[in-house]
């Protein structure tokens, strides 16, 4: 099984990453307002279905990949 | 127990202010040991841990993310919850938030910049094992260098911690947007501490400052007391 999970900084928290992106493309002269900078993790994993994938992918975004004080994350499934 | 308490400085792959806090540590009193991540247990007769500053992991992930989960951390857990003092510092610090032993996150300076340079940080709380030697309001001067120091929390949280005095140091000034100009913060039961300035670079006069020095001996007093407590 293969899951893509997104990580993006939580609705309200400064990302000045972000900013710094978003000054650059206006300076390449895109009219842009905002930009976030998250991440991508693409994971290969063994499990019995797509709903116990989707439990264990779940936990490790809570455990390990996202730090839920200042990130959201979304998870999507792929078979293989 | 010998008259120096031993003091275990864990060393995670880029840790690289690992030598100057055994070094720090040695001059206001106590017996550093340096002990390797993949270490599972401490040292015999350890009375209080610090996490040094550095670059753990290269930061991968998030900053102190992967060391929080390193065999070294599972001795700090045990070490932590049986009452051990335990010191993180800048690297440090961000692995006991990840681990979830401290409070809130270090996230990315607001400015993007890497701040390094002397700060003054105001000692919001002395009554607690680590600040005990300084008074309410004492200003010291500790360097700080970090790109990943803004400590956050969420307003509830933060309030919360406050009342409790569970936030120690404050910058005196907006060093990196810090919630509160937060710099330091304990745990609940006050046994586990961190703090983004560097105490170790501040024990000698000779280099600026020796106000660290205040913050590392309390430290090593705390150690000393645990070892009594636990014989």
């Amino acid at each position: 099984m293969r899951a893509t999970v997104l990580v993006r900084p939580k609705q309200g928290i400064l990302d000045p990453q972000g900013e710094a992106v978003q000054g650059s493309l206006r300076k390449l002269g895109f009219d842009v307002s905002r930009v976030r900078v998250g991440r991508v993790l693409d994971v290969e994993l063994a499990a019995d279905g797509a709903e116990e994938a989707r439990a264990q992918v779940e936990r490790m975004c809570v455990e390990l990949l996202a730090n839920p004080l200042i990130e959201s994350f979304e998870i999507q499934l792929e078979a293989e | 127990m010998s008259e120096r308490p031993v003091v275990a400085v864990v060393v995670f792959p880029g840790s690289n202010d690992d030598r100057d806090a055994a070094w720090a540590l040695g001059a206001v009193g106590a017996e550093p040991v340096l002990v390797w991540h993949e270490d599972d247990e401490l040292p015999p007769e350890t009375g209080a841990v610090v996490l040094p500053g550095g670059f753990s992991y290269g930061d991968y992930l998030r900053c102190g993310a992967i060391a929080s989960l390193a065999p070294a951390m599972d001795a700090v857990r045990r070490f932590a919850a049986a009452g051990g003092p335990v010191l993180g510092i800048c690297n440090g610090f961000q692995i006991l938030c990840e681990a979830r032993l401290l409070p809130g996150v270090l996230r990315p300076n607001r400015e993007l910049e890497f701040v390094c340079r002397d700060a003054t940080v105001r000692v919001a709380n002395a009554d607690t094992l680590f600040m005990r030697r300084c008074e309410e309001g004492q200003e010291l001067v500790v360097p700080v260098k970090h790109g990943e120091g803004a400590w956050y929390a969420d307003e509830g949280q933060f309030v919360q911690l406050a009342a409790r005095g569970q936030i120690v140091l404050r910058y005196a000034e907006d060093v990196n947007g810090s919630l509160g100009n937060v710099a330091g913060v304990v745990n609940e039961a006050g046994n586990v501490m961190g703090l983004m300035p560097h105490p170790e670079h501040a024990v000698d006069p000779l280099l600026g400052s020796a106000d660290g020095g205040l913050l590392l001996a309390a430290f090593v007093d705390a150690a000393a007391e645990h070892l009594l407590a636990v014989a």
